[in-house]
C-alpha cells in the first residue's frame, strides 16, 4: 500500500488525487503498526495508542491541505499541480 | 630631579595635531594657527626646562648621566629575549636635539602664520607641523634603536605630506613621492641593519654600558650583549652599523641617496626650514651620533668609510650650488654639502684610547656642534628666502637683485647667517665649523685640506646668492610692476631671533659647548687651534673677496666670462650632474620595461585569468542544473525519495 501511495503522489496532476494518495500512505504505516503490535506484543497496546494517534493526526492534516487545495483552486483556478512552477529559475 | 613631565613634550604636539586634524575644517585659519603656535611654544619652554634642569645637575664620575624616565616593554619576543620598548631617554645630545627642534619649530610655526596666510589647508599646515615636532621630538627621546626607526619612519611620513602639501600642482605630488621612495628604500637597509644587530646583540637598547639611571621603575633595556657579536666574526656588527647607516644616509641626503633634497623645495619654504635644513636631515647624523660608542669601539674603519662618503657628497653638493639659479636650490645643496660636514667629521673620529681620550674623539663634539649651530643659521637663510620669495613671488634668481634697498632688516639677517655658515668669527658657524676642520686635519691632512676647500666653496657660493639677491643686477622692470616690501612682523621676528642666537652661540655658554657634549661625557675645553683658525678664516675671507668681485656689481662680466669658458662644467653642474637622469633611466626603462611590466602581465593575464576561469566554470556549471529547480512538487518528491533510498542502500551496505 505504501509503494502505491508513492506512486500516486508522484503520478497524479490532480491535488485532490495526490491528498488521496497521502492519505493511502498513512493509513498503510498504520496497519503496519497494528499489525506488528498483534505479532509481537500480544500484551501490549502501545502499538494501538500509536495507531489513534497517527488516523487523528491525519485527519487534521487533511483539513489543513484542503484549505490550502480551496486556496490555490481560487488563485489559478484549477486543480493540477503542474501549474505550481513559480518558484523555479 | 623629577623628569616626569617629560611625556608632555611628546604628547603635547600629537594632540595639537588630532585636534587640528579633525576639527580644522571648522576652526579659523588664527584659531588653528593660535594653537599650533601655543603648544609648540609650551613644549619649546618644557625643552629648556629640561635643558636647564639637565645640564646644571651634578655630574657622575664627570659624566653627565643618562637618565630614562619613562620606559616601556611595548612588543616582548619571550623566545629570543627581544623585547620593542617605548620610552624616553634623556643624554646630552637627545637634550641639546630638544633644544634645536623646539627652538626652530616654534619659530617656523610663528612664522608660518605671516607666510601662509589666506592658504586654502592652513589647519591642515599646522596640524601636519604639530605631528612632524612630534615624530621628530620622539626620534631624539628614544631609548631603543626601533623606536628610533618607528619615529624615523614617522618623520619620513609628515615630511611627504608637508612636501606634497600643494598637491594639486603636478611637482609637488611628484617631490614628496620621490622623497618618501629614496628614503623608504634607504630605510630598508636600516630594518635590515636593526634585524642584524638585535639578533647578534639580544637587545635593541641604547643603553650600551647599563649605567643609563632608570626613573619611576621605567623597565631597564637590557644592554646589548656584544660578545655574541664579536665572537660572531668581526664583520657582524660593521656590516650592521653600516647598513643602518645607509637608512641614515637617505634620510640626510649623502650621495647618492641626495636625489630627493633639492626637488623637496617645491613644498612651502616654512617646510623646507623645519624639516629639509634643521631637522629632519639631520636624523641621519643623530643615528650615527648616538651609535657612536660602537662605531667607535668595533668599525672604526667603516667609521673612516662614512668619512669619505661625507667628503665626496660635501664635495659634489657644492660643486653644483655653484650654478644654481633658484635661491632654494642653492640652499638644498648647501645643506646637503653642510651635513656632509657633519658626517665627515663623524667620521674622522680615531679609536686609539677614544673612549676615554676627548681629543681623538674630536669630531663627534664638532659635529654634534655644527649640527646646533647649522640648524639655526640653515633655519635663518630658509625663512629669509621665504621673504624673498613672499616679496618677489618667485624662486628665481633674475627677479631679484638689489633688494637690500626694499627689505632691510631680511638683509641683515640673511647677511649674518651668510658669515656664519662661511665660518667667519665671531658668529657660531666659525667655531664649529673650525672644530671639524681640526678634527679632519688630525685624521689626515688630506682630507682637512679637501674639507677646507670645501669651506672656501661654501663662502663662494654662499656669497653668490647673497649677492645675486641683495645687490647685483636689479630687474628693475619687474620691481616697478610688483614692488617688493619687507615682510610683517610676524614674519621677521623669528628671524632676528635665529640671528640672535647664531651670533652669540659661539661664545656666550658658560664652560664652550664642549662641556655640555662630548665623546666621552666629560667636560671638554674647546680651544682655538689658530693655525686651522687662521687658514680657514682667511681662505673664506679670499672666497668672500672673489665672490664680491665677481657678483657684487650691476652687471657681472666675469661670471659670464668664466661661463663661456667652460660652458660644458656650467651645464654639468646647473643639471646635477646628471644624477636624477640616471636615476629616472634606471627606474623607467630599465626596471619598470624589463620587469615590472612582465610581472604586471603575469599578475593581469595568469593569476587573474584562473580566477576569471574559476567563475566562468561556476556559471556554466549553474547554467546546466538549474533545471533540477522546477518549482513542481512532484518532481521534488521523486529526488527525495531517491535519496532516501541512497541512503537506506548505504546504511544496509
Amino acid at each position: 500500500m505504501l509503494f502505491i501511495g508513492i506512486y500516486g503522489f508522484l503520478t497524479r496532476r490532480n491535488t485532490l488525487a495526490i491528498l488521496i494518495s497521502i492519505e493511502l500512505m498513512l493509513n498503510a504505516a498504520d496497519i503496519n503498526f497494528a499489525a506488528f503490535n498483534r505479532l509481537l506484543f500480544p500484551t501490549g497496546q502501545e502499538g494501538y495508542f500509536f495507531t489513534l494517534f497517527s488516523i487523528a493526526i491525519s485527519a487534521a492534516e487533511t483539513a489543513v491541505a484542503i484549505a490550502v487545495m480551496i486556496n490555490i483552486y481560487r488563485n489559478l483556478k484549477n486543480n493540477f499541480v503542474d501549474t505550481l512552477d513559480k518558484l523555479k529559475w | 630631579m623629577d623628569y616626569t613631565y617629560t611625556y608632555l613634550i611628546l604628547l603635547l604636539p600629537f594632540l595639537s595635531f588630532l585636534f587640528l586634524g579633525l576639527t580644522g575644517k571648522w576652526l579659523s585659519h588664527r584659531t588653528a594657527g593660535l594653537i599650533g603656535t601655543l603648544v609648540l611654544g609650551t613644549v619649546a619652554v618644557l625643552s629648556y626646562y629640561t635643558a636647564f634642569e639637565y645640564f646644571t645637575a651634578d655630574r657622575v664620575n664627570g659624566i653627565f648621566q643618562t637618565l630614562v624616565p619613562y620606559n616601556f616593554t611595548w612588543l616582548p619576543f619571550y623566545d629570543e629575549g627581544l623585547h620593542f620598548d617605548i620610552g624616553i631617554m634623556l643624554d646630552p645630545i637627545s637634550v641639546m636635539m630638544l633644544i634645536v627642534i623646539s627652538t626652530v619649530s616654534l619659530m617656523v610655526h610663528i612664522y608660518s602664520f605671516g607666510y601662509m596666510h589666506g592658504e586654502r589647508g592652513f589647519q591642515r599646515y599646522y596640524a601636519f607641523l604639530g605631528l612632524f615636532s612630534m615624530s621628530m621630538l620622539g626620534l631624539v627621546l628614544a631609548t631603543n634603536i626601533f623606536q628610533m626607526y618607528l619615529f624615523w619612519e614617522l618623520v619620513g611620513v609628515c615630511s611627504y605630506l608637508l612636501i606634497g602639501f600643494y598637491y594639486t600642482q603636478g611637482p609637488a605630488v611628484a617631490a614628496s613621492k620621490k622623497a618618501f621612495i629614496v628614503t623608504r628604500f634607504a630605510d630598508l637597509g636600516f630594518l635590515i641593519g636593526i634585524l642584524i644587530y638585535g639578533y647578534y646583540t639580544g637587545s635593541f637598547s641604547f643603553d650600551f654600558t647599563n649605567t643609563a639611571v632608570y626613573l619611576n621603575g621605567a623597565a631597564p633595556g637590557v644592554g646589548a650583549g656584544l660578545s655574541k657579536a664579536i665572537a660572531g666574526a668581526g664583520f657582524i656588527l660593521p656590516t650592521a652599523l653600516f647598513l643602518m647607516f645607509i637608512g641614515g644616509a637617505g634620510k640626510s641626503a649623502m650621495f647618492p641617496l641626495h636625489i630627493w633634497l633639492p626637488d623637496a623645495m617645491e613644498g612651502p619654504t616654512p617646510v623646507s626650514a623645519l624639516i629639509h635644513a634643521a631637522t629632519m636631515v639631520v636624523a641621519g647624523v643623530f643615528q650615527v651620533a648616538r651609535m657612536f660608542p660602537l662605531w667607535i669601539q668595533y668599525a672604526p674603519d667603516t667609521l673612516h668609510i662614512v668619512a669619505w662618503i661625507g667628503a665626496f657628497t660635501a664635495l659634489y653638493a657644492a660643486a653644483v650650488a655653484c650654478a644654481q639659479s633658484d635661491i632654494k636650490r642653492v640652499l638644498a645643496f648647501s645643506t646637503i654639502s653642510q651635513i656632509a660636514f657633519m658626517m665627515v667629521a663623524l667620521g674622522v673620529c680615531l679609536p686609539e684610547g677614544s673612549f676615554t681620550d676627548n681629543h681623538a674623539s674630536l669630531g663627534y663634539m664638532a659635529s654634534l656642534y655644527h649640527l646646533f649651530t647649522h640648524a639655526m643659521f640653515k633655519a635663518t637663510l630658509f625663512l629669509c628666502a621665504g621673504c624673498i620669495i613672499h616679496a618677489v613671488h618667485s624662486n628665481e634668481m633674475e627677479f631679484m637683485g638689489g633688494m637690500h634697498k626694499y627689505m632691510p632688516i631680511t638683509h641683515i639677517t640673511f647677511l649674518i647667517a651668510c658669515l656664519a655658515i662661511s665660518g667667519i668669527p665671531p658668529f657660531s658657524g666659525f667655531y664649529s665649523k673650525d672644530e671639524i676642520l681640526v678634527a679632519a686635519f688630525q685624521y689626515s691632512s688630506a682630507l682637512g685640506w679637501i674639507m677646507t676647500g670645501i669651506a672656501a666653496m661654501t663662502a663662494f657660493y654662499m656669497f653668490r646668492l647673497y649677492f645675486g639677491i641683495f645687490w647685483g643686477t636689479e630687474n628693475k622692470a619687474y620691481h616697478e610692476k610688483h614692488k617688493p616690501h619687507e615682510s610683517p612682523a610676524v614674519m621677521t621676528v623669528p628671524l632676528i631671533f635665529l640671528t640672535l642666537i647664531t651670533i652669540t652661540i659661539g661664545w656666550i655658554l658658560p664652560g664652550t659647548f664642549g662641556s655640555y657634549v662630548s665623546a666621552t661625557g666629560k667636560a671638554y675645553h674647546i680651544d682655538i687651534d689658530m693655525n686651522v683658525a687662521i687658514t680657514s678664516v682667511s681662505i673664506a675671507l679670499i672666497s668672500i673677496a672673489l665672490a664680491t668681485w665677481i657678483y657684487a656689481r650691476n652687471s657681472q662680466p666675469i661670471a659670464n666670462r668664466l661661463k663661456a669658458a667652460m660652458p660644458q662644467l656650467h651645464k654639468w653642474a646647473y643639471h646635477r650632474f646628471y644624477i636624477d637622469d640616471i636615476y629616472q633611466f634606471v627606474t623607467h626603462r630599465i626596471i619598470f620595461a624589463h620587469i615590472s611590466r612582465p610581472i604586471a602581465w603575469f599578475d593581469r593575464h595568469i593569476v587573474d585569468g584562473f580566477f576569471n576561469f574559476l567563475a566562468w566554470g561556476t556559471n556554466a556549471t549553474s547554467y546546466q542544473i538549474r533545471t533540477l529547480q522546477s518549482g513542481r512538487v512532484q518532481q521534488y518528491a521523486l529526488v527525495f525519495l531517491f535519496g532516501v533510498l541512497i541512503l537506506i542502500l548505504m546504511l544496509i551496505l
